[in-house]
């Protein structure tokens, strides 16, 4: 799985001013700066999303597939995640929220979550394997890749399961086929809360794919939030009998939402840095005798989602209060019927570590490098200014030992060099612009907090 | 390349430190993850016997492409039996201190079998040194 490393996090050139916040705000020191513009290393990108967060002029953007991709086909299904639900106030009830998304043109809805049961059964059952403890989700994708790349020691520790959304897909797939309707003009579309799921779908192998595309939730919500706003009659009261979903499936996304539901001593943990400093932990042999760990790159799960419109404290109440109304006797629901067939395909191949701390292959070489970099270091400013293009001085020192970047780039080693008369000025003005763009120098009102900002 | 750590007798929080540090080391000589778990044990074992037991205390690493050598010097009680100490099991550590979680009687233990070579020295009223080698490959 993942062996082709998709990302879908994508700079905008044309709105990218180069201001750094996005290459501060990654939490795996993915971003450099380049003639201006932020770029993204792909080796070191885990789609978490912190820098479309920390980007004040929305320059980062997760790719999506056209809309209009929906109408191809001619039955056009929503896998959509329940945060969505709770993006729009409690007076306005499930029903009304998937006639709305079927009013933009699906003509089936299904939630994401549907098969939490099936996943949960199946991470029970690792319990009794002999697999290395603490067994993580490998519900976040964006965590997933965190373990790859910085804890590649701890790949072993992921349950090798399908996330819901992976599984409910396969359900869906069958359902539709079992009701007698033809593959080829059946359309599944994920409704994605952030860049990580889209990614993670795009790295799976062609012919495992059963999600024909993927629409961002911030796209949808307009949409239905549209609906809403211009459709004429009153709402009516949630009654909390939509299809039957059940809290647990309700709250799975949520913080909690997996570690409530497994054995023994669950630890639910979210927020990239939060994650980060746990596992470093775990990974110290400073944490014992834990069983299972959610992990959740954003905070509150995935109601603080890139891709969410509502603020994710009101998101989350409003699900747990959808689900506290939900009653008990739930009727039988159609996946119940698909149960045996998904959880018989719920695996997937152990993952892969991916480290991007190797400095090389061969560690002699690693070795080398890592002593140069340390003697880098002894010139190096220490204060972490970002004025080279790097997030740290200890990036940039990394960076040169990989030959790509120079230590001239930095701002004090300039000045020493000037000083002692190893550049001209002309040249120091050459390696800012290098950097920075060509007319970063020149006065500019238009930026942002400037005389004429313009938005 | 040489790394030194300072460890302060009783500050617990600060235990670990070495061990991190060196494992950041160790993952961009793209040492083998297997390796690097040991070693990060068998380090941080012995930083919390020196918060546990002694004063004051040092660490040395000395790292190459071959192997990692730590040389663990401590200003403390001293071990006056060293093979019960390396009893599994025994303990000296008092109840505040096992109170914590610490003070099972497996530190040196688990550092013998996480190393590839361990040297424990000690003089009773003056303090313990404790020497790991693990090679690399």
């Amino acid at each position: 799985m993942h062996n082709d490393f998709h990302h879908a996090l994508v700079v905008d050139n044309e709105l990218c001013y180069g201001c750094t916040h996005c290459m501060m705000a990654c939490p795996t020191a993915a971003i450099r700066i380049d003639n201006g513009k932020a770029v993204i290393i792909d080796e070191r990108c885990i789609d978490c999303g912190e820098c479309m967060k920390a980007c004040p002029v929305d320059a980062i953007f997760v790719e999506q597939d056209d809309f209009k991709k929906i109408f191809e086909y001619e039955y056009r299904i929503a896998i959509v995640p329940a945060v969505f639900l709770g993006q729009f106030s409690k007076k306005i009830s499930v029903k009304e929220i998937v006639d709305a998304i079927k009013e933009t043109g699906f003509t089936h809805v299904f939630l994401a979550e549907e098969s939490a049961e099936v996943i949960n059964e199946v991470m029970l059952n690792e319990y009794d394997s002999d697999r290395e403890r603490p067994l993580i989700s490998p519900f976040c994708p964006a965590v997933v890749r965190l373990i790859q790349v910085k804890f590649p020691g701890m790949v072993e520790n992921i349950i090798p399961v399908k996330t819901p959304v992976d599984s409910t897909a396969m359900y869906v797939k069958k359902y539709m086929q079992d009701k007698g309707l033809p593959e080829k003009r059946t359309g599944i579309f994920y409704v994605t809360p952030c860049a990580a799921k889209i990614a993670a779908l795009k790295s799976i192998p062609e012919d495992e794919i059963v999600i024909n595309g993927v629409i961002n939730m911030d796209m949808l919500y307009n949409k239905v939030y549209h609906i809403f706003k211009t459709r004429k009659g009153g709402n009516t009261i949630e009654d909390g009998s939509f299809t039957g979903i059940s809290p647990k499936v309700l709250k799975w996304s949520l913080t909690g939402g997996e570690a409530d539901n497994m054995k023994g001593r669950c630890l639910a943990i979210d927020e990239v840095h939060n994650v980060t400093k746990f596992l470093e932990r775990v990974e110290d042999g400073d944490i014992i005798n834990v069983d299972f760990l959610e992990l959740r790159a954003c905070d509150h799960g995935c109601a603080g989602g890139v891709l969410m419109t509502e603020n994710r404290f009101l998101t989350v109440e409003r699900i747990r209060t959808k689900a506290d109304r939900i009653k008990e006797d739930l009727p039988e629901q159609p996946i119940e019927k698909y149960h045996g067939h998904l959880k018989a395909n719920a695996g997937i191949s152990e993952i892969e570590p991916r480290s991007m701390f190797k400095l090389d292959e061969d560690m002699e070489e690693a070795y080398r490098k890592m002593q140069r970099i340390r003697h880098l270091m002894c010139f190096l400013p220490a204060i972490d200014c970002g004025a080279c293009g790097a997030p740290n001085c200890q990036s940039l020192a990394e960076d040169v030992v990989k030959g790509k970047a120079h230590l001239s780039n930095c701002i004090f080693i300039q000045r020493s060099m000037e000083k002692n008369r190893k550049l001209s000025n002309e040249h120091a003005i050459r390696l800012i612009e290098k950097v920075w763009g060509k007319d970063r120098l020149d006065k500019n009102c238009n930026k942002k907090g400037a005389e004429n900002e313009t938005d | 390349m040489k790394f030194t750590y300072t460890i302060e007798g009783g500050d617990f929080s600060k235990a670990g430190h070495a061990s991190s540090s060196v494992k950041k080391v160790l993952k961009q000589l793209n040492v083998n993850s297997k390796v690097i778990k040991r070693i990060v044990v068998a380090l941080y074992e012995g930083e919390v016997n020196v918060v546990a037991h002694a004063y004051r205390g040092k660490i040395e690493a000395d790292i190459n492409a071959e192997r990692i050598y730590v040389r663990i010097e401590d200003e403390g009680p001293g071990i006056p039996d060293i093979g019960l100490a390396m009893t599994a099991g025994y303990s000296t550590a008092s109840e505040k201190v096992r109170e914590m979680g610490f003070g099972a009687g497996m530190g040196l233990p688990n550092m013998k079998k996480n190393t590839d070579e361990l040297k424990v020295t000690s003089e009773v009223d003056k303090g313990t040194t404790v020497e790991m080698t693990t090679y690399l490959k």
